[in-house]
């Protein structure tokens, strides 16, 4: 390899160009990590910075499109809101990559409606939830992803029902639905670019401990909670269209998803019988592993059939801001028919 | 019995919601149009689909006032729920067309008015042999009486039911039947009608068409060049993003790629379809929303945003009667104070106030022009009276003028200067520039957020940055100043005047006619925007006394005058409200005005 064939990704853009300003977050929190798994999946997939819209709600996850790809565009919105921006903004212009960065309260609290019909519509975005199971900024209250028994740092056990923002996506028709973990680098980066792969909404809820109000004893989303829990369904591997597959696994150990772009994304299955393409396998697989207490964690589940909100609304790639006067108005004689005058 | 009324007289239409009234009301009213005189209809509804009264007023009127009348001429009372009020509602010297079955005693026995019993009911038995189409054809049945009392030529009323019905040939003829069954039982049964009269008229209606507000604003979005929109449906704001639909549908598909050029999500509510035109104005598309009071206060927080992070978007306000829930089917001008300041700190917007349906189409233009123009939401406020009626207008103009997309630099541009600053104010007039997201140049991109942020839109809390952010922001609100529509002004040197907005103004020209007859001439200043143009406190400053009338109970207009103007001008304002839900009338200016010019105790005191 030459030096610049080390340093260049496929459109011959350095790594440093997909980088950010300075986190402001804790020293230690999972969502640094996630900033800098980002950065890698963007940088490998080679996403041109220019079509990239980071798009994000409130909290410490939201703040995080600050932290990487300084030449993209930003939008760090409402509380909750981010999915109904991000779709007017995709119906803009459909050339744009849309990436959303969430966070549990944002999604399963305070947005779980505009969630919720994201999914519905299949809106094209890469949609992560950094899932802390607890409100950062206003300093440790419990988020609905918080487990039933956890307990808060200051005292207070969680009594009510976990959302689990996977199972409803599915639920909800969802078309690909990842989990990860904040500290798996190496499950996370290929799960993220295939979800940029991917046309339609792609929900990854990455669990990421909060260091300051959610590490402690009693809590489930703590590094050493998820180390000890975690139960990986299949081992990622992401392969660039037009690559070569090698495969050197024994028959029937690998799922092969062939993504929209033309890229595969190769499930190598640690649980044998775990069929990444079968919903309601999927549904039960995520009730038996929370009823055991364990966190399942890969690819959950995808499909790639569904069209995507631009194509069910025949969107034009072309972005809606260079259509022209006599491309939008009404000619003449057909405005005078309509408005007086014929 | 009174002098005949020629071509000025109103028929109210009593009858019972989801009859099938509306058909048979458009066909009179586009008759009467048919015959060269104008009409302004009114349609006063319940929030029901089946089974609450609903009026329907036709006003004839020679001298093509607009508004609604208080003097109701000729009733037509089909629901027997409402028929005691609707004899009362009857001017002396009236008549009334009826179901023949209705008692006539009491209260309903009035020795001023002609009664013209109708057995309605039994007609439609006895003719219409589809029993499901009965219920409709009734109402065709009382269009013929109509037609016979007031001698409208058949040929007349034929060609008004062929353009009702103009998809549907068979149901036209059927309609037509009816009408013939109505007009044989008033011409061998019925007497003359003695003092209302429609007679040809020439000039008065030339060129004119009917259209309600909601269509005309969805044709000034489409031509407007709006290519994004997000909804909730919403009385009265519906139709407006449903004329939008069907306009798009029609003309801005691709014919051979089925492409569409354009975006219309239903969204999940109101809180989501601000945040997709926010979102898709972010990204460059002109892009518009409609909703009415409720719809507003869940679109606050977004607005709010858009307004601080200066992104494009326009939201129609369809008004209609709050608080809250309110009375979702009646009109008010209830939400100026609520719209011009909506969001939490110091936030203003631009407010467009149209008063007519051409306005609203021109607006529906506008808006899109000063959105971008200025980079923030901007208000177009219409009512349900100008959004839901119909109303007669001059053909609207086709636009001339390219888009004011506003300042957006692009390659070029930052090839020129790519140490460019997104919240810069390098033109003196508080906007700034921007970029579009995808646009292919490294300097292009920028972080967007409702957050403290300075010149290069980065995060601040510097006390310094914010204070001159927000001065910055006050600028731009006084560059809006000079670019919203600027106040229309009839002003003949008199000593009073009066000062309206939006739908009100139909009431104002014909109070001013009155009262001019009454020996108080008066001069006239129509507000068209937020924020206020230098012009309006010149008006007041020339007049010793200014009514400010509106559709509301707290005069909201009156009080940002109070806000925003000097001791010495406030001090020469009189408010005047009106605030029953149903839409003002000349007798709620004039009155007040009267009382005032007689040196009655009155100072601005509330009507109902």
């Amino acid at each position: 390899m030459t030096a610049s064939a080390q340093t260049l990704n496929i459109i011959g853009l350095a790594r440093d160009v997909y980088k950010g300003s300075p986190t402001t977050l804790c020293a230690g929190c999972g969502h640094n990590s996630i900033t800098n798994h980002l950065i890698k999946a963007l940088y490998e997939y080679g996403v041109p910075p220019h079509r990239l819209a980071k798009m994000s709600g409130i909290g410490c996850s939201s703040k995080t499109p600050a932290y990487f790809v300084d030449r993209a565009h930003g939008f760090n919105g409402l509380h909750g809101r981010m999915p109904s921006a991000a779709t007017g903004a995709k119906l803009a212009n459909r050339e744009l990559m849309v990436l959303g960065i969430s966070g549990d309260g944002d999604t399963a609290s305070i947005g779980l409606g505009q969630y919720c019909h994201m999914i519905r519509r299949n809106v094209d975005i890469t949609y992560i939830v950094e899932n802390n199971g607890v409100y950062g900024l206003t300093k440790g209250q419990f988020s609905a992803t918080a487990d039933v028994g956890s307990t808060l740092k200051h005292g207070g056990t969680n009594a009510y029902t976990t959302i689990d923002v996977c199972g409803l996506a599915i639920e909800l028709g969802a078309t690909f639905v990842a989990r990860s973990f904040s500290g798996d680098g190496k499950q996370l980066v290929p799960l993220l670019e295939a979800a940029f792969a991917h046309r339609g909404t792609a929900i990854l809820d990455v669990i990421s401990p909060c260091v300051t109000f959610n590490d402690h004893e009693g809590s489930t989303k703590s590094y050493a909670y998820v180390k000890e829990h975690d139960v990986l369904l299949n081992a990622p591997d992401f392969i660039h269209a037009g690559e070569e597959i090698v495969v050197d696994y024994e028959p029937g150990t690998v799922q092969d998803v062939a993504l929209d772009d033309g890229s595969h994304l190769l499930l190598r299955k640690l649980d044998r019988d775990y069929d990444a393409t079968d919903r309601l396998g999927a549904l039960r697989t995520i009730h038996e592993s929370r009823t055991r207490g364990e966190l399942v964690t890969g690819l959950l589940f995808v499909s790639g059939d569904e069209p995507d909100l631009c194509e069910r609304e025949r969107m034009p790639a072309r972005p809606l801001h260079e259509y022209k006067e006599e491309e939008l108005r009404l000619d003449r004689a057909t405005f005078a028919k309509i408005a007086g005058g014929a | 019995m009174g002098n005949a009324a020629v071509n000025d007289f109103t028929i109210r239409v009593a009858t019972v919601n989801g009859s099938g009234s509306q058909s048979s009301n458009l066909v009179l009213t586009n008759a009467i149009f048919r015959l060269g005189v104008p009409v302004a209809p009114k349609n006063v509804f319940p929030s029901n689909i089946e089974g609450l009264p609903t009026w329907y007023d036709i006003r004839a009127t020679s001298r093509g006032y607009r508004c609604r009348t208080q003097t109701i001429d000729l009733l037509v009372a089909l629901n027997a729920a409402t028929w005691v009020q609707d004899v009362a509602s009857v001017r002396s010297g009236g008549a009334i067309v009826y179901e023949s079955t209705y008692p006539v005693s009491g209260l309903t026995q009035r020795d001023d008015l002609a009664y013209f019993p109708v057995p309605f009911t039994e007609l439609a038995k006895a003719h219409v042999k589809d029993g499901a189409m009965r219920k409709y054809l009734t109402n065709m049945i009382y269009v013929g009486v109509i037609a016979e009392l007031l001698h409208i030529p058949e040929a007349t009323i034929e060609a008004a039911i062929g353009a009702q019905f103009k998809s549907k040939p068979k149901a036209a003829a059927a309609n037509l039947e009816a009408v013939r069954i109505g007009s044989a039982y008033a011409r061998e049964h019925l007497s003359a009608l003695e003092n209302i009269a429609v007679e040809p008229m020439t000039g008065a209606t030339d060129e004119l068409f009917f259209i309600d507000g909601n269509r005309a604003a969805a044709l000034g979005s489409l031509m407007g060049g709006c290519t994004v929109s997000a909804w909730y449906p919403i009385t009265p704001a519906s139709s407006l993003c449903e004329s939008f639909i069907s306009l798009c549908e029609k003309y801005r598909v691709d014919p051979v790629s089925g492409e569409r050029k354009y975006a219309i999500v239903q969204a999940e509510d109101e809180l989501a379809a601000i945040g997709m035109i926010v979102g898709a104005g972010w990204a460059g598309a002109r892009s518009m929303t409609a909703t009415s009071g409720p719809g507003i206060s869940l679109m606050a927080e977004y607005v709010g945003y858009a307004s601080f992070a200066e992104i494009p978007a326009v939201i129609f306000d369809v008004q209609r009667v709050g608080p809250s829930t309110g009375l979702p089917t009646r009109t008010m001008q209830g939400d100026v104070s609520f719209v011009y300041t909506l969001g939490h700190g110091d936030t203003k917007h631009p407010v467009l106030l149209p008063g007519t349906v051409e306005e609203l189409y021109e607006d529906g233009m506008a808006a899109l022009d000063l959105a971008e123009r200025l980079q923030c939401p901007v208000f177009v406020l219409s009512d349900l009276d100008l959004g839901m009626n119909s109303w007669l207008t001059k053909p609207f103009a086709f636009p001339e003028k390219p888009f004011d997309r506003g300042k957006v630099l692009g390659v070029e541009e930052l090839n020129a200067q790519p140490d460019w600053g997104r919240y810069r104010d390098v033109d003196g007039d508080g906007i700034p520039y921007r970029t579009l997201p995808g646009t292919d140049h490294p300097a292009a991109g920028y972080f967007t957020r409702g957050t403290g942020h300075d010149e290069e839109a980065k995060y601040s809390e510097n006390p310094d940055v914010w204070l001159r952010n927000l001065n910055r922001l006050a600028r731009k609100h006084d560059t809006a100043r000079t670019l919203v529509p600027q106040p229309q002004c009839e002003d003949a040197g008199h000593a009073v005047g009066i000062l309206a907005y939006g739908s009100t103004h139909h009431a104002v020209v014909e109070a001013r006619d009155l009262l001019h007859a009454a020996g108080l001439e008066t001069d006239y200043l129509r507000v068209r925007a937020l924020p206020l143009a230098a012009e309006i406190a010149e008006f007041i400053a020339r007049h010793e006394t200014v009514y400010v009338v509106e559709q509301n109970r707290d005069g909201q207009l009156y009080g940002i005058l109070r806000n925003e103007l000097l001791p010495e001008h406030i001090a020469r304002l009189r408010s005047v409200r009106h605030y029953n839900g149903v839409p003002i009338d000349a007798s709620a200016i004039v009155e007040p005005l009267l009382e005032s010019k007689n040196q009655l105790a009155h100072a601005g005191g509330a009507r109902s």
